[in-house]
């Protein structure tokens, strides 16, 4: 049976890994090629990179780190950060992304889902969103998390299956730096109403957080984090051995 | 020299690529000459099975490929293995190249477990058939391995064709062979050391 997978990702700015990064025994401890030959030996299922430059010569640098990982690394990558027209997916699919994640792009023209998902088909297309509590309701959030949009989130992931996302990355807000767990509660009411794969996102901590996470939770089908796995903190082949032993199907 | 058929369908980059880096080489080509000379045929394809066999045929590399198909070994990979059956069903019902007996199904309609999403997707264990184990295609791969599929369509009616299947509440066809045309459903290419080294046996047929 199909594994769940375990993500990491790299956020990358002006050609560097940014946000907690604590590499032991690399060359370069913020270059992205090498992070992203450390994950693949170490049996990441999956690479997400996001760009959070906001420089045209950044963009640039950004789309040539991705072409030198894509040449390099064999697994499945996806991009995101700064998507919002066709061009966007065009010029990150030639460099070898196979994936394309949406969030802010989407919310600023919702058309671009069903455009790319007819053009490159549902697989290609991640929505993406950064979602947090209101007064009790699952809320969108915008621009990294800081506006809150007033849509349902909820209602906004599932308009987006039905548009033509084909995979969910679910944020949230109210766990995320935390490390006290997924929010369990949200990918939940997510699984409920969208039948594609969901990458859960903000809140792991520790390796017990994943096997919670796989367990019980049957819906979700990847755990993506940053900063845990680039600190060692949890250590990917140990963590997919380790859910492996409690019976998770993982890929080793 | 490995020629990749390009016929303007999906992206080629990574399959270039993860050919180059066993060191052989590689031409991504539309040309039916560079079809001839080549040792070997590598037909990819992402997307519609319709669209995908009216671009094939818009390049007129149809005739070329049935021809060389019989002379030097083909691997289609995802939807280019899907082309090599004789129809499919996707959106109807369509003609393919019709290289190895078999249809193209909805797996929605098949799956066991209706709880299991579609399409498939991600990483799933590759069972080789146990009278096919000593094919050249597994040289340097075991059973078991873990290999990377994305789809909602798959292959079935081709059990003597079948080399390996995953198990997705039924045995999907993970792998194919008639003669010395080959087809995997997975990605090779995405599929980390264990695509490469399938590649690397395919390369050295």
């Amino acid at each position: 049976m199909i594994t769940k997978r375990i993500i990491p990702c790299l956020d990358v700015k002006d050609g560097r890994v940014v946000k907690g990064v604590n590499f032991a025994g690399l060359q370069d401890m913020a270059d992205p090629v090498e992070m992203a030959r450390y994950y693949n030996a170490s049996g990441a299922d999956e690479l997400v990179f996001y760009d959070i430059t906001a420089s045209v010569e950044g963009r640039g640098l950004f789309t040539e780190i991705l072409r030198r990982v894509a040449s390099q690394i064999f697994i499945p990558l996806t991009v995101g950060g700064g998507i919002r027209t066709l061009e966007d997916f065009e010029r990150v699919l030639k460099c070898g992304a196979d994936k394309v994640s949406v969030n802010s792009g989407a919310i600023a023209d919702p058309g671009i889902i069903p455009a790319a998902a007819r053009k490159y088909g549902d697989q290609c297309v991640v929505l993406s969103a950064d979602i947090k509590r209101v007064d009790g309701r699952f809320m969108l959030f915008a621009k990294g998390g800081r506006e809150n949009t007033g849509i349902d989130a909820l209602d906004w992931l599932e308009q987006g299956v039905k548009n033509g996302a084909g995979e969910l990355v679910v944020n949230s807000i109210d766990t995320d730096g935390v490390k006290q767990g997924f929010d369990l509660e949200l990918l939940d009411a997510v699984a409920a109403r969208c039948p594609v794969p969901i990458i859960a996102s903000g809140g792991a901590g520790r390796k017990e957080d994943f096997l919670e996470l796989f367990r019980n939770h049957p819906g979700v089908d990847a755990g993506l984090a940053a900063s845990i796995f680039h600190t060692k903190q949890v250590e990917i082949d140990p963590l997919k051995r380790y859910l492996r032993q409690n019976g998770i199907e993982m890929r080793l | 020299m490995i020629a990749i058929v390009d016929y303007g369908v999906g992206n080629l980059f990574s399959l270039s690529s993860s050919v180059q880096s066993l060191g052989a080489e590689v031409c991504v080509t539309g040309c039916a000459q560079d079809l001839r000379t080549a040792s070997h045929i590598l037909l990819p394809g992402v997307g519609a099975f319709a669209d995908a066999m009216a671009k094939l045929e818009g390049t007129g590399l149809i005739p070329v490929l049935k021809e060389e198909a019989a002379r030097k070994p083909l691997l289609g990979i995802c939807l280019g293995m899907q082309l090599l059956f004789e129809k499919s069903y996707e959106y109807g019902e369509h003609t393919g190249l019709g290289l190895i007996p078999g249809s193209v199904c909805p797996l929605a309609d098949d799956l066991r477990d209706p709880a299991l999403k579609v399409p498939h997707i991600g990483w799933n264990a590759l069972q080789i058939v146990p009278d096919r184990q000593a094919d050249p295609l597994f040289r340097y791969v075991r059973s078991g391995e873990y290999v990377y599929y994305v789809h909602s369509y798959y292959a079935k009616d081709c059990a003597a064709s079948t080399l390996a299947v995953s198990d997705y509440s039924i045995p999907v066809t993970g792998a194919v062979r008639s003669g010395l045309v080959y087809g995997t459903q997975f990605h090779p290419e995405k599929s980390g050391d264990t695509g490469l080294r399938l590649l690397k046996a395919f390369v050295e047929l």
